[in-house]
């Protein structure tokens, strides 16, 4: 029979998964949630400690004295630039500067990267690669994954790793051990709280597992899957390819796609790093001129849409968790943008999204409006931009 | 002495007191918090009696704070999490128990098992009851008018509250003029064959009155609880971060940010009062503030009968406060812990890292006979023998509240009275220690062997402590004739008091107790009304 791939945490995430409600990732079942509501998955990862299965991540390794070329020259950042042990989030574009994908690069040894993404790229890098001395292998299958976020996971992980992880600086990674088994532990995630990913071969994913959450059980550890994950990233201001943008390579028309500028990645472009990188002409093009359309945050003003909820008898209906879906932003009569993923954020007791909004209309401050639905009526609620990301805890990046 | 000079000083640091002057800082005053304690908070304060493990002491649930307070006041950035308090489990005398989850159906699925009728009932009643709750919760945020009153703007303020219950249907109106006068015990009867089901029902209507289930008036109590449940996915119900220490704290911070100063160890003797108006306050120490208005957060006992002489007020006033009703009837015993108890109904796998039900509240209220009993006793000054608990495990939702591994544990107990036959002194507080132990110890057996350490609250200890007159938790009862328009007297349940720039606005004032904030918020919005 045909049927999705498990990966190599199903064992324990489908004997926990409470409401069964697989959801489909890159080929993969994922756990949405492991209770049927969220609360206690979310308040985990902003409170606690959370554990998520992310193995279906897309990975490669790429290896080879062309290697950090090879990277410097698909990325917009200054590969080159990175040390050994450092990770950078990185967007990379097509030839004329659109969004294709995004993921981190974690420079592992001097001239072998690991490069993750959202779709499958292996193609496309390969004929970036052309003449140059470097090996690509995808290793999502054998490379597990779990992302370890909440205020407590620092604590976790120094009494179940090998070497202790309080020197781990933000956007660093390190080899350790976890139960004498070979792991490298990034502080990175995608959750805007402090957090870790662990890889580790596939093989040892379930004693490590076992270990997380047996020490972690002291600590507030619950496995959270990826519904309760996606409220935490509008919170964090971080946006989701297929959700929030169209990948270039996938768009019908040239309106789908975006710049990284247009994203608010500003800071991912090195424009002054030396030599051609794809895209970069593009880029420098938009730079210079400015772009039409950017990414932003918007906080619905609660008590402009009570009013409105309010005149047929109701109180505020919004969904307890995120929604992908995109809604019309409004200024006057005029659309001048949509709202591409949009939640209740439990922690800022704010209704919440990201928004995409054209030229002049993203600069913080601006009021707009927001579509919302009052008893089946499509009604617009007052909506202030604001600057992402919508909550940042000091622990971060410290 | 030019820094004493304030624009508004506000007597008692507990978490009204100090929203009350973040609101007037955030427009712009110079504002003072007077906090009588070292720490503020009031009754909303955790404290680590033994190192490592945090009590919540007093309050120990978030039940209706005003998310508008969140927002305005920034209070997430100020450190505020209110996390999850899924569930309620009733253990039963016989072995079993009785579990609310977080899940609908989950818990119609376990009263089926009890009691097939009651699990259809439950349905009709939560609706019945929500209702009832939505159509008193726009009031909760109207300043209550007075309705002998001809200004224009108390008619304003009846007119509101008139257009609503116009709004309302006949059969919402029906059950909200039951619900007004009813005991829980009836109304539950109504509805319900199952006795742990009434029990714990009726268990919130009578926390913090000194009544029990069959008392009539308690009905209301129990719709005041739920409406902390009427939100949804927007409640703010449940357990901070920190305990309630953790809600002042965030919300001092955000005060402290604001500009408010905050004085500890400043005990407020009298309000100076200077041609008939309220012109500042004497500590006890000797100092003398000054400032345009002075707002009491504290007790309404305190407010009007200790802080001001009573010759400022009309006599009727003073009368109308001396007979308000503040008789505490509960304690609080939080207990730390070497492994969490075990309850022999629903007992865990692996250290309790598994339990559900220790992530949520456990409840003792076997039957409504039960808390009746335990009534009785208060009834004539005695400590409830079995009293009703209402307990959560602190460590479990927020694990930073006890050294990993160890837990700590809130129990609420009722009935403990202020005026305990022979009074209160240590071998009465040992007695309520006891009676409470030993009532877990029926459900859970290894209690006894796990404890750690126990710290025993009377309400006289809260009246000591946090300063509450007679110790009671809402500081006033919420019984009928002291809610709305009513609270705390009839013509001055807008925060305003007979005494000119003297307010009050704390859980005595309309909307009433819990840590809610909303009096402290409304009262900060009239005294901007007024001008200063």
């Amino acid at each position: 029979m045909l049927q999705l791939k498990t990966t190599p945490f199903h064992e324990r995430t489908s004997a926990l998964c409470q409401p069964r409600n697989w959801r489909k990732w890159a080929g993969y079942f994922a756990a949405g949630s492991y209770e049927h509501t969220l609360d206690r998955e979310y308040w985990a990862i902003r409170n606690a400690a959370a554990l998520i299965d992310v193995s279906p991540l897309i990975k490669y390794v790429i290896k080879g004295k062309d290697a950090a070329a090879l990277l410097h020259r698909v990325t917009t950042r200054d590969i080159h630039k990175m040390k050994v042990g450092q990770v950078v989030y990185t967007g990379w574009c097509d030839e004329e500067g659109k969004m294709i994908d995004d993921g981190t690069v974690t420079r592992l040894e001097e001239s072998t990267f690991r490069l993750t993404a959202a779709e499958p790229n292996l193609r496309w890098l390969m004929m970036n690669a052309v003449g140059m001395d470097v090996e690509i292998t995808e290793v999502t299958d054998d490379v597990a994954a779990l992302s370890f976020q909440g205020p407590n996971t620092c604590k976790v992980l120094n009494i179940v790793a090998e070497k202790p992880v309080d020197e781990l600086k933000y956007f660093r990674m390190m080899k350790n051990k976890i139960n004498g088994i070979e792991v490298t532990i990034s502080r990175t995630g995608y959750t805007g709280d402090l957090g870790y990913e662990i890889w580790m071969s596939a093989k040892d994913a379930l004693p490590i597992w076992d270990k997380l959450m047996e020490v972690g059980g002291d600590y507030g550890i619950a496995p959270v899957g990826i519904l309760a994950m996606d409220v935490a990233r509008v919170e964090a201001g971080l946006f989701m390819l297929d959700v929030d943008y169209t990948s270039a390579s996938h768009a019908w028309i040239e309106p789908q796609k975006s710049s990284p500028f247009e994203l608010g990645l500003d800071w991912t472009v090195a424009l002054d790093k030396p030599g051609y990188f794809v895209g970069r002409r593009a880029l420098e093009k938009e730079k210079r001129e400015g772009s039409v359309w950017k990414m932003v945050g918007l906080e619905v003003d609660w008590v402009g849409m009570e009013d409105i909820f309010k005149r047929v008898g109701l109180p505020p209906q919004i969904p307890g968790m995120a929604v992908r879906g995109s809604l019309p932003i409004m200024v006057g009569n005029v659309q001048v943008g949509y709202a591409s993923t949009s939640t209740w954020s439990p922690l800022l007791k704010k209704y919440i999204a990201l928004a995409h909004l054209q030229k002049p209309y993203f600069e913080i401050g601006t009021d707009v409006r927001m579509e919302i639905t009052v008893e089946h009526h499509r009604q617009h609620a007052p909506a202030k931009v604001v600057k992402l990301p919508f909550y940042e805890p000091e622990w971060k990046k410290k | 002495m030019t820094s004493n000079q304030y624009d508004a000083i506000i007597i008692g640091g507990g978490h009204n007191g100090l929203v009350a002057g973040a609101y007037l800082a955030r427009a712009g005053k110079k504002v003072v918090v007077l906090e009588r304690r070292h720490i503020a908070g009031g009754a909303a304060v955790t404290e680590e009696i033994f190192p490592g493990y945090k009590f919540t002491e007093f309050s120990y649930v978030v039940s209706l704070l005003r998310p508008e307070i969140i927002r305005d006041l920034e209070l997430p950035k100020h450190g505020l999490k209110i996390l999850p308090l899924p569930s309620t489990v009733t253990p039963m005398e016989n072995g079993d128990y009785l579990g609310a989850w977080d899940d609908h159906d989950l818990t119609r699925r376990e009263i089926y098992r009890h009691s097939p009728k009651d699990a259809e009932a439950y349905d009709e009643y939560a609706r019945v009851m929500a209702r009832a709750a939505k159509a008193i919760k726009p009031i909760i945020n109207l300043i209550p008018p007075d309705p002998s009153s001809m200004s224009v703007r108390d008619l304003m303020g009846l007119l509101k509250v008139g257009q609503y219950a116009a709004s309302l249907s006949e059969k919402e109106l029906y059950a909200v003029a039951k619900l007004a006068t009813q005991s829980s015990a009836d109304l539950l009867e109504e509805w319900f064959e199952f006795d742990a089901l009434k029990g714990t029902k009726a268990a919130s209507g009578i926390i913090g009155t000194f009544l029990g289930p069959r008392s009539p008036g308690t009905a209301y109590v129990l719709l005041h609880h739920y409406m902390g449940e009427i939100d949804g996915a927007f409640r703010a119900w449940g357990f901070a971060k920190n305990g309630s220490g953790g809600v002042s704290g965030s919300i001092l911070n955000a005060a402290k940010a604001l500009g408010v100063e905050v004085r500890l160890n400043a005990s407020v003797k009298q309000v100076i009062v200077k041609n008939g108006r309220a012109v500042g306050v004497a500590l006890e120490n000797g100092d003398e503030l000054t400032s345009k208005v002075v707002m009491s957060a504290a007790d309404p006992k305190r407010t009007f009968l200790q802080f001001v002489e009573g010759k400022h007020f009309p006599d009727d006033f003073v009368t109308a406060l001396q007979n308000f009703r503040t008789r505490g009837s509960s304690g609080k015993v939080n207990i730390a812990l070497s492994e969490l108890p075990n309850f022999t109904a629903l007992p865990f796998k692996d250290k309790g890292h598994d339990s559900a039900l220790h992530r949520g509240a456990v409840s003792i209220s076997p039957s409504i006979d039960y808390i009746e009993r335990a009534y009785d006793d208060a009834k004539y000054g005695q400590i409830s023998k079995r009293p009703y608990l209402d307990m959560i495990f602190p460590s479990m939702i927020d694990p930073d509240m006890a050294p990993p591994g160890q837990h700590v544990m809130s129990c609420f107990v009722q009935y403990a009275p202020y005026d305990l036959e022979g009074g209160w002194n240590d071998a009465k507080r040992d007695e309520l220690g006891e009676a409470v132990i030993s009532t877990i110890e029926q459900y859970a057996p290894n209690i006894r062997k796990a404890i750690v350490g126990m710290q025993v609250i009377s309400p006289k200890d809260i009246e000591a402590i946090a300063g509450i007159t007679g110790g009671n938790i809402f500081h006033g009862e919420l019984l009928l004739h002291q809610i709305f328009f009513l609270r705390p007297t009839p013509q001055w349940a807008d925060f305003r008091t007979p005494l000119k720039g003297y307010y009050f606005g704390a859980s005595g004032a309309h909307p009433g107790g819990g840590v809610m904030g909303a009096a402290g918020m409304l009262a900060a919005k009239e005294i901007l009304k007024d001008g200063m």
